[in-house]
Protein backbone atom coordinates (compact mmCIF):
# COMPACT_ATOMS: atom_id res chain seq x y z
CA UNK A 1 0.00 0.00 0.00
CA UNK A 2 1.05 3.45 -0.64
CA UNK A 3 1.34 5.89 1.71
CA UNK A 4 1.86 9.66 2.17
CA UNK A 5 2.06 11.94 5.28
CA UNK A 6 1.06 15.21 5.43
CA UNK A 7 2.05 17.39 8.58
CA UNK A 8 0.41 20.45 9.02
CA UNK A 9 1.57 24.00 10.42
CA UNK A 10 1.64 23.12 13.81
CA UNK A 11 3.99 19.80 13.28
CA UNK A 12 0.88 17.53 13.84
CA UNK A 13 0.94 14.23 11.08
CA UNK A 14 -1.02 12.39 9.41
CA UNK A 15 -0.23 9.14 7.79
CA UNK A 16 -2.84 7.85 4.65
CA UNK A 17 -3.27 5.86 2.04
CA UNK A 18 -3.43 7.14 -1.33
CA UNK A 19 -4.06 5.02 -4.14
CA UNK A 20 -1.66 5.37 -7.14
CA UNK A 21 -2.73 7.13 -9.84
CA UNK A 22 -4.40 9.82 -7.83
CA UNK A 23 -2.65 13.18 -6.93
CA UNK A 24 -1.36 14.42 -3.79
CA UNK A 25 -4.11 16.45 -3.23
CA UNK A 26 -7.09 13.89 -4.14
CA UNK A 27 -5.59 11.75 -1.47
CA UNK A 28 -5.54 14.77 0.96
CA UNK A 29 -9.22 15.60 0.44
CA UNK A 30 -10.19 11.89 0.49
CA UNK A 31 -8.66 11.20 3.59
CA UNK A 32 -10.48 14.60 5.11
CA UNK A 33 -6.70 15.78 5.72
CA UNK A 34 -7.59 20.00 6.67
CA UNK A 35 -4.90 22.59 5.08
CA UNK A 36 -5.63 21.47 1.63
CA UNK A 37 -8.18 23.84 -0.12
CA UNK A 38 -7.99 23.14 -3.90
CA UNK A 39 -10.74 25.38 -4.71
CA UNK A 40 -10.84 24.78 -8.25
CA UNK A 41 -11.12 21.26 -8.38
CA UNK A 42 -7.47 19.92 -9.32
CA UNK A 43 -7.37 22.11 -12.22
CA UNK A 44 -3.83 23.99 -11.67
CA UNK A 45 -6.06 26.83 -11.79
CA UNK A 46 -5.41 28.39 -7.84
CA UNK A 47 -3.12 28.19 -5.51
CA UNK A 48 -4.70 26.64 -2.69
CA UNK A 49 -3.32 23.07 -3.07
CA UNK A 50 0.38 24.73 -1.79
CA UNK A 51 2.60 21.93 -0.04
CA UNK A 52 5.84 21.68 0.92
CA UNK A 53 7.69 18.78 -0.56
CA UNK A 54 10.14 17.61 2.15
CA UNK A 55 13.87 17.82 1.52
CA UNK A 56 14.30 13.80 1.05
CA UNK A 57 11.76 13.77 -1.64
CA UNK A 58 11.87 16.64 -3.79
CA UNK A 59 14.45 15.10 -6.23
CA UNK A 60 12.23 12.33 -6.14
CA UNK A 61 8.89 14.18 -6.98
CA UNK A 62 10.62 16.67 -9.30
CA UNK A 63 10.12 20.42 -10.00
CA UNK A 64 6.76 21.91 -10.97
CA UNK A 65 5.99 23.00 -14.72
CA UNK A 66 6.07 25.86 -16.10
CA UNK A 67 1.90 26.32 -15.43
CA UNK A 68 2.15 25.55 -12.16
CA UNK A 69 4.99 28.26 -11.46
CA UNK A 70 2.61 30.56 -12.67
CA UNK A 71 -0.09 29.41 -10.23
CA UNK A 72 2.89 29.34 -7.54
CA UNK A 73 2.61 33.14 -7.79
CA UNK A 74 -0.41 32.92 -6.36
CA UNK A 75 0.40 31.58 -3.18
CA UNK A 76 1.84 32.82 -0.11
CA UNK A 77 5.44 31.84 1.65
CA UNK A 78 6.76 29.94 -1.50
CA UNK A 79 9.80 28.17 -0.94
CA UNK A 80 12.36 26.27 -3.38
CA UNK A 81 9.78 22.91 -2.22
CA UNK A 82 6.76 24.75 -3.10
CA UNK A 83 4.68 22.30 -5.02
CA UNK A 84 0.70 22.64 -5.97
CA UNK A 85 -0.35 18.95 -4.62
CA UNK A 86 -3.20 18.33 -7.78
CA UNK A 87 0.12 18.30 -9.78
CA UNK A 88 1.92 15.45 -7.90
CA UNK A 89 0.96 12.43 -9.14
CA UNK A 90 1.23 8.88 -6.57
CA UNK A 91 3.16 6.78 -8.34
CA UNK A 92 4.87 3.24 -6.40
CA UNK A 93 7.96 5.26 -5.62
CA UNK A 94 6.42 7.67 -4.16
CA UNK A 95 5.39 5.34 -1.06
CA UNK A 96 6.47 7.19 2.23
CA UNK A 97 6.12 10.71 0.87
CA UNK A 98 6.25 13.93 3.43
CA UNK A 99 4.57 17.05 2.84
CA UNK A 100 3.69 20.05 5.03
CA UNK A 101 1.10 21.98 4.38
CA UNK A 102 1.53 25.87 4.99
CA UNK A 103 0.08 28.09 7.76
CA UNK A 104 -2.47 29.83 5.17
CA UNK A 105 -3.60 28.90 1.79
CA UNK A 106 -4.01 30.79 -0.79
CA UNK B 1 -30.89 58.50 -9.33
CA UNK B 2 -30.14 56.20 -12.06
CA UNK B 3 -32.36 55.07 -14.75
CA UNK B 4 -33.79 51.94 -14.03
CA UNK B 5 -34.30 48.82 -16.92
CA UNK B 6 -37.33 47.14 -17.33
CA UNK B 7 -37.19 43.60 -18.43
CA UNK B 8 -38.30 39.89 -17.46
CA UNK B 9 -35.64 38.03 -15.75
CA UNK B 10 -32.66 39.46 -14.65
CA UNK B 11 -29.82 36.35 -14.46
CA UNK B 12 -27.16 37.14 -11.96
CA UNK B 13 -23.50 35.25 -13.09
CA UNK B 14 -23.14 34.78 -16.88
CA UNK B 15 -21.63 31.72 -16.53
CA UNK B 16 -22.29 28.38 -18.38
CA UNK B 17 -25.44 27.61 -16.32
CA UNK B 18 -26.63 31.61 -16.32
CA UNK B 19 -25.98 31.57 -20.26
CA UNK B 20 -28.19 28.38 -20.93
CA UNK B 21 -30.99 29.71 -18.90
CA UNK B 22 -31.37 32.60 -21.53
CA UNK B 23 -31.96 29.77 -24.41
CA UNK B 24 -34.20 28.24 -22.31
CA UNK B 25 -35.85 31.74 -21.40
CA UNK B 26 -35.58 32.85 -24.37
CA UNK B 27 -37.58 29.71 -26.22
CA UNK B 28 -40.52 30.50 -24.40
CA UNK B 29 -40.42 34.06 -25.17
CA UNK B 30 -38.85 35.67 -22.08
CA UNK B 31 -36.43 37.99 -22.25
CA UNK B 32 -33.24 38.57 -19.84
CA UNK B 33 -30.38 40.56 -18.82
CA UNK B 34 -27.78 39.51 -17.54
CA UNK B 35 -24.80 40.68 -15.00
CA UNK B 36 -21.82 39.25 -13.82
CA UNK B 37 -18.28 40.77 -11.96
CA UNK B 38 -15.78 39.72 -14.92
CA UNK B 39 -15.02 41.83 -17.75
CA UNK B 40 -16.46 39.04 -20.01
CA UNK B 41 -18.97 35.95 -20.65
CA UNK B 42 -18.33 32.52 -19.37
CA UNK B 43 -17.48 32.46 -15.61
CA UNK B 44 -15.11 29.91 -14.30
CA UNK B 45 -14.94 28.50 -17.74
CA UNK B 46 -13.49 31.83 -18.94
CA UNK B 47 -11.63 33.01 -16.08
CA UNK B 48 -10.18 29.87 -14.54
CA UNK B 49 -9.67 26.83 -17.32
CA UNK B 50 -10.52 28.71 -20.81
CA UNK B 51 -7.72 26.41 -22.36
CA UNK B 52 -8.73 23.13 -20.07
CA UNK B 53 -9.91 20.19 -21.83
CA UNK B 54 -13.78 19.33 -20.18
CA UNK B 55 -14.74 16.22 -21.45
CA UNK B 56 -18.57 15.78 -19.61
CA UNK B 57 -20.87 17.94 -21.95
CA UNK B 58 -23.11 15.93 -23.05
CA UNK B 59 -22.19 15.38 -26.93
CA UNK B 60 -19.10 16.97 -26.95
CA UNK B 61 -16.39 14.45 -25.57
CA UNK B 62 -13.86 16.85 -25.52
CA UNK B 63 -14.38 20.80 -25.65
CA UNK B 64 -12.27 23.68 -23.71
CA UNK B 65 -13.76 25.58 -21.48
CA UNK B 66 -13.37 28.81 -24.41
CA UNK B 67 -14.76 26.68 -27.12
CA UNK B 68 -18.01 25.85 -24.71
CA UNK B 69 -18.45 29.66 -23.74
CA UNK B 70 -18.02 30.41 -27.66
CA UNK B 71 -20.72 27.87 -28.78
CA UNK B 72 -23.00 29.04 -25.67
CA UNK B 73 -22.91 32.45 -26.75
CA UNK B 74 -23.64 31.68 -30.05
CA UNK B 75 -26.59 29.48 -29.10
CA UNK B 76 -28.24 32.52 -27.15
CA UNK B 77 -27.54 34.85 -29.60
CA UNK B 78 -31.46 34.46 -31.40
CA UNK B 79 -32.56 35.98 -28.14
CA UNK B 80 -30.07 39.29 -28.17
CA UNK B 81 -29.88 38.77 -24.00
CA UNK B 82 -27.97 42.24 -22.86
CA UNK B 83 -25.53 41.94 -20.89
CA UNK B 84 -23.98 44.47 -17.85
CA UNK B 85 -20.21 43.30 -17.43
CA UNK B 86 -17.97 44.41 -14.92
CA UNK B 87 -20.68 45.20 -12.58
CA UNK B 88 -21.39 43.05 -9.44
CA UNK B 89 -25.06 43.41 -8.09
CA UNK B 90 -25.04 44.40 -4.76
CA UNK B 91 -28.45 44.84 -3.92
CA UNK B 92 -31.71 42.68 -4.56
CA UNK B 93 -35.05 44.24 -3.68
CA UNK B 94 -38.46 41.97 -3.18
CA UNK B 95 -41.24 44.65 -4.61
CA UNK B 96 -44.09 42.27 -5.93
CA UNK B 97 -46.23 40.04 -4.25
CA UNK B 98 -44.93 36.21 -3.65
CA UNK B 99 -48.18 35.16 -6.31
CA UNK B 100 -46.82 38.59 -8.80
CA UNK B 101 -43.08 39.04 -7.57
CA UNK B 102 -41.41 42.28 -9.07
CA UNK B 103 -37.60 42.70 -7.98
CA UNK B 104 -35.48 45.22 -8.41
CA UNK B 105 -31.57 44.88 -8.93
CA UNK B 106 -28.82 47.11 -8.73
CA UNK B 107 -24.72 47.06 -9.15
CA UNK B 108 -22.23 48.54 -7.91
CA UNK B 109 -21.78 50.64 -11.25
CA UNK B 110 -25.14 51.86 -10.73
CA UNK B 111 -27.62 49.81 -12.73
CA UNK B 112 -31.11 48.93 -11.33
CA UNK B 113 -32.88 46.50 -13.66
CA UNK B 114 -36.51 45.71 -12.30
CA UNK B 115 -37.74 42.29 -12.96
CA UNK B 116 -40.30 39.93 -12.52
CA UNK B 117 -37.98 37.33 -11.71
CA UNK B 118 -34.11 36.66 -10.90
CA UNK B 119 -32.27 33.40 -11.68
CA UNK B 120 -28.82 33.67 -9.52
CA UNK B 121 -26.24 31.60 -11.65
CA UNK B 122 -23.62 33.38 -9.26
CA UNK B 123 -21.39 29.81 -9.06
CA UNK B 124 -18.72 29.66 -6.56
CA UNK B 125 -19.77 33.49 -5.91
CA UNK B 126 -18.15 36.53 -7.41
CA UNK B 127 -14.54 36.66 -8.70
CA UNK B 128 -12.52 39.38 -6.36
CA UNK B 129 -9.35 40.40 -5.68
CA UNK B 130 -7.16 37.69 -3.40
CA UNK B 131 -6.13 39.32 -0.36
CA UNK B 132 -2.21 37.50 -0.03
CA UNK B 133 -2.05 35.89 3.94
CA UNK B 134 0.37 39.28 4.97
CA UNK B 135 -0.32 39.25 8.66
CA UNK B 136 -2.14 42.41 8.90
CA UNK B 137 -3.43 44.04 5.94
CA UNK B 138 -6.37 44.42 6.60
CA UNK B 139 -5.51 46.79 8.76
CA UNK B 140 -4.48 48.86 5.93
CA UNK B 141 -6.49 47.76 3.33
CA UNK B 142 -8.40 50.83 2.16
CA UNK B 143 -5.51 53.39 3.06
CA UNK B 144 -2.75 53.08 2.25
CA UNK B 145 -3.13 48.76 0.80
CA UNK B 146 -5.46 48.69 -2.33
CA UNK B 147 -6.69 45.74 -4.73
CA UNK B 148 -7.77 47.84 -7.46
CA UNK B 149 -6.56 51.21 -8.81
CA UNK B 150 -9.65 53.76 -9.36
CA UNK B 151 -7.68 56.98 -9.93
CA UNK B 152 -3.93 57.36 -10.67
CA UNK B 153 -3.86 60.86 -8.90
CA UNK B 154 -4.23 59.50 -5.77
CA UNK B 155 -0.87 57.49 -5.97
CA UNK B 156 0.72 60.89 -6.98
CA UNK B 157 3.91 61.42 -4.96
CA UNK B 158 3.74 58.07 -3.50
CA UNK B 159 6.68 54.97 -2.30
CA UNK B 160 4.68 52.33 -3.93
CA UNK B 161 5.27 49.22 -3.86
CA UNK B 162 3.44 46.18 -6.35
CA UNK B 163 3.31 42.48 -5.57
CA UNK B 164 3.02 40.24 -8.70
CA UNK B 165 4.24 39.11 -11.74
CA UNK B 166 0.67 39.12 -13.81
CA UNK B 167 -0.56 41.43 -16.25
CA UNK B 168 -2.48 43.48 -13.61
CA UNK B 169 0.80 43.80 -11.53
CA UNK B 170 3.35 44.91 -14.63
CA UNK B 171 0.01 47.39 -16.37
CA UNK B 172 0.10 49.01 -12.82
CA UNK B 173 4.11 49.46 -12.29
CA UNK B 174 4.27 51.44 -15.97
CA UNK B 175 0.72 53.49 -15.61
CA UNK B 176 1.51 54.61 -12.56
CA UNK B 177 5.52 54.87 -12.50
CA UNK B 178 5.14 58.88 -14.30
CA UNK B 179 3.05 59.74 -11.37
CA UNK B 180 4.53 58.20 -8.06
CA UNK B 181 7.50 59.40 -6.59
CA UNK B 182 9.43 55.87 -6.63
CA UNK B 183 7.99 52.30 -8.14
CA UNK B 184 9.27 48.83 -6.47
CA UNK B 185 8.07 45.60 -7.72
CA UNK B 186 8.31 42.32 -5.91
CA UNK B 187 7.76 39.13 -7.44
CA UNK B 188 8.77 35.82 -5.95
CA UNK B 189 10.96 34.65 -9.64
CA UNK B 190 12.54 36.30 -12.70
CA UNK B 191 9.86 35.18 -14.65
CA UNK B 192 6.61 36.94 -15.05
CA UNK B 193 2.92 35.82 -16.63
CA UNK B 194 2.15 39.20 -17.78
CA UNK B 195 2.70 40.32 -21.63
CA UNK B 196 6.52 40.16 -22.58
CA UNK B 197 6.39 43.76 -24.26
CA UNK B 198 4.88 45.13 -20.21
CA UNK B 199 7.77 42.84 -18.84
CA UNK B 200 10.13 44.16 -21.28
CA UNK B 201 9.13 48.16 -20.31
CA UNK B 202 9.55 47.20 -17.31
CA UNK B 203 13.13 45.63 -17.78
CA UNK B 204 14.39 49.18 -19.46
CA UNK B 205 12.97 51.78 -16.53
CA UNK B 206 14.68 49.11 -13.83
CA UNK B 207 17.90 49.57 -15.97
CA UNK B 208 17.80 53.36 -16.14
CA UNK B 209 17.59 53.01 -12.25
CA UNK B 210 13.79 54.81 -12.46
CA UNK B 211 11.93 52.13 -10.52
CA UNK B 212 13.17 48.90 -8.47
CA UNK B 213 12.60 45.48 -8.87
CA UNK B 214 12.98 42.82 -5.52
CA UNK B 215 13.28 38.94 -6.16
CA UNK B 216 10.75 38.51 -3.00
CA UNK B 217 7.75 38.10 -1.06
CA UNK B 218 6.54 40.38 1.46
CA UNK B 219 6.32 38.54 4.57
CA UNK B 220 5.14 41.80 7.23
CA UNK B 221 3.63 45.57 7.09
CA UNK B 222 4.94 47.48 9.48
CA UNK B 223 2.56 51.34 10.06
CA UNK B 224 1.18 53.56 12.39
CA UNK B 225 -2.59 52.73 12.01
CA UNK B 226 -3.71 52.30 8.61
CA UNK B 227 -0.69 54.01 6.86
CA UNK B 228 1.62 52.07 5.74
CA UNK B 229 5.23 52.48 6.83
CA UNK B 230 7.23 49.18 5.86
CA UNK B 231 7.03 45.98 3.82
CA UNK B 232 9.22 43.48 5.10
CA UNK B 233 10.84 41.30 2.15
CA UNK B 234 11.68 38.25 2.32
CA UNK B 235 14.34 38.27 -0.49
CA UNK B 236 15.00 34.77 -2.64
CA UNK B 237 18.46 34.23 -1.55
CA UNK B 238 16.49 33.87 2.31
CA UNK B 239 17.84 37.12 3.55
CA UNK B 240 15.16 40.58 4.98
CA UNK B 241 15.08 43.54 4.02
CA UNK B 242 12.80 46.26 5.42
CA UNK B 243 11.30 48.17 2.38
CA UNK B 244 9.80 51.83 3.08
CA UNK B 245 7.16 52.61 1.37
CA UNK B 246 3.51 54.43 1.47
CA UNK B 247 1.47 51.84 -0.53
CA UNK B 248 1.17 48.50 -1.58
CA UNK B 249 -0.57 46.98 -4.16
CA UNK B 250 -0.59 43.08 -4.27
CA UNK B 251 -2.18 41.48 -7.35
CA UNK B 252 -2.34 37.86 -6.17
CA UNK B 253 -5.58 36.97 -9.21
CA UNK B 254 -9.01 36.52 -8.27
CA UNK B 255 -10.70 34.25 -5.87
CA UNK B 256 -14.63 33.76 -5.78
CA UNK B 257 -16.84 35.50 -2.51
CA UNK B 258 -20.40 34.84 -1.98
CA UNK B 259 -20.24 38.48 -1.52
CA UNK B 260 -23.55 40.34 -1.03
CA UNK B 261 -25.63 37.65 -1.81
CA UNK B 262 -25.60 36.58 1.69
CA UNK B 263 -27.47 39.66 2.78
CA UNK B 264 -30.81 39.35 0.39
CA UNK B 265 -32.55 37.09 2.90
CA UNK B 266 -32.27 33.93 1.10
CA UNK B 267 -31.76 30.40 3.09
CA UNK B 268 -27.87 29.57 3.03
CA UNK B 269 -26.58 26.26 3.77
CA UNK B 270 -22.64 26.90 3.75
CA UNK B 271 -22.76 29.50 1.64
CA UNK B 272 -25.15 27.96 -0.86
CA UNK B 273 -28.60 28.00 -1.64
CA UNK B 274 -30.62 25.69 -1.15
CA UNK B 275 -33.68 25.12 -3.73
CA UNK B 276 -36.69 22.72 -4.25
CA UNK B 277 -36.17 20.46 -7.39
CA UNK B 278 -39.15 20.66 -9.71
CA UNK B 279 -38.99 24.53 -9.98
CA UNK B 280 -35.27 25.48 -8.63
CA UNK B 281 -36.99 28.03 -6.69
CA UNK B 282 -35.84 29.81 -3.50
CA UNK B 283 -37.39 30.19 -0.06
CA UNK B 284 -38.58 33.42 -1.76
CA UNK B 285 -41.20 33.02 -4.54
CA UNK B 286 -39.48 34.25 -7.60
CA UNK B 287 -36.10 34.13 -6.71
CA UNK B 288 -34.46 30.75 -8.24
CA UNK B 289 -30.75 29.78 -8.30
CA UNK B 290 -29.06 27.37 -10.76
CA UNK B 291 -25.69 25.82 -11.01
CA UNK B 292 -22.94 25.35 -8.80
CA UNK B 293 -24.22 28.05 -6.39
CA UNK B 294 -27.07 25.65 -5.13
CA UNK B 295 -27.70 22.60 -3.23
CA UNK B 296 -30.68 20.26 -2.99
CA UNK B 297 -30.05 16.01 -1.65
CA UNK B 298 -28.24 14.78 -4.64
CA UNK B 299 -26.66 17.58 -6.39
CA UNK B 300 -23.71 17.21 -8.48
CA UNK B 301 -21.55 20.61 -9.19
CA UNK B 302 -21.89 19.98 -12.77
CA UNK B 303 -22.28 22.29 -15.66
CA UNK B 304 -24.89 19.84 -16.81
CA UNK B 305 -26.80 19.82 -13.90
CA UNK B 306 -26.91 23.57 -14.07
CA UNK B 307 -27.93 23.25 -17.71
CA UNK B 308 -31.17 21.13 -16.75
CA UNK B 309 -31.93 23.29 -13.53
CA UNK B 310 -32.26 26.48 -16.08
CA UNK B 311 -34.66 24.52 -18.35
CA UNK B 312 -36.87 23.93 -15.39
CA UNK B 313 -36.08 26.95 -13.58
CA UNK B 314 -37.58 28.79 -17.04
CA UNK B 315 -40.94 26.38 -17.09
CA UNK B 316 -42.41 28.44 -14.01
CA UNK B 317 -40.75 31.72 -14.03
CA UNK B 318 -43.23 31.94 -17.88
CA UNK B 319 -46.49 31.64 -15.19
CA UNK B 320 -44.79 34.41 -13.00
CA UNK B 321 -43.98 36.59 -16.66
CA UNK B 322 -46.85 35.34 -18.64
CA UNK B 323 -49.74 34.21 -16.13
CA UNK B 324 -52.40 34.19 -18.00
CA UNK B 325 -50.71 31.93 -20.82
CA UNK B 326 -50.81 28.53 -20.50
CA UNK B 327 -47.54 26.69 -22.09
CA UNK B 328 -47.21 24.36 -24.38
CA UNK B 329 -44.23 21.62 -24.35
CA UNK B 330 -42.67 22.01 -28.02
CA UNK B 331 -39.50 20.42 -28.68
CA UNK B 332 -37.27 22.53 -30.96
CA UNK B 333 -36.74 20.16 -33.40
CA UNK B 334 -40.32 20.17 -34.32
CA UNK B 335 -42.21 22.98 -33.54
CA UNK B 336 -42.31 25.35 -36.18
CA UNK B 337 -42.95 28.45 -33.48
CA UNK B 338 -39.59 27.31 -31.39
CA UNK B 339 -37.47 27.05 -34.82
CA UNK B 340 -38.92 30.65 -35.99
CA UNK B 341 -37.46 32.38 -32.56
CA UNK B 342 -34.22 30.38 -33.54
CA UNK B 343 -34.36 31.82 -36.92
CA UNK B 344 -34.02 28.80 -38.53
CA UNK B 345 -37.47 28.71 -40.04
Amino acid sequence: MTQVTFIDATGASRTVEAQIGSTVMETALRASVPGIEAECGGACACATCHVYVSDAWTEIVGKPSQMEEDMLDFASDVRPTSRLSCQIKVTSELDGLIVTTPAKQG
Amino acid sequence: MSETTTTDVAIIGAGPAGLFAVFELGLLDIKAHLIDILPKIGGQCAELYPEKPIYDIPGFPEISGHGLVENLAKQVQPFHPTFHLNEMVESLEVLGTPEHPKFRVGTDAGTSIEAKAVIIAAGGGSFQPKRPPIPRIEGYEGASVFYAVRKIEQFRGKRVVIVGGGDSALDWVLNLHPVAERITLIHRRDAFRAAPHSVNAMRALVAEGKMDFILGQVMGLKGEGSQLAVASIRKEDGTHVEHECDTLLPFFGLTMKLGPIADWGLNLHENLIPTDTEKFETNIPGIFAIGDIITYPGKLKLILSGFHEGALAAQKIHRYVYPEKKLLFQYTTSSTSLQRKLGVN
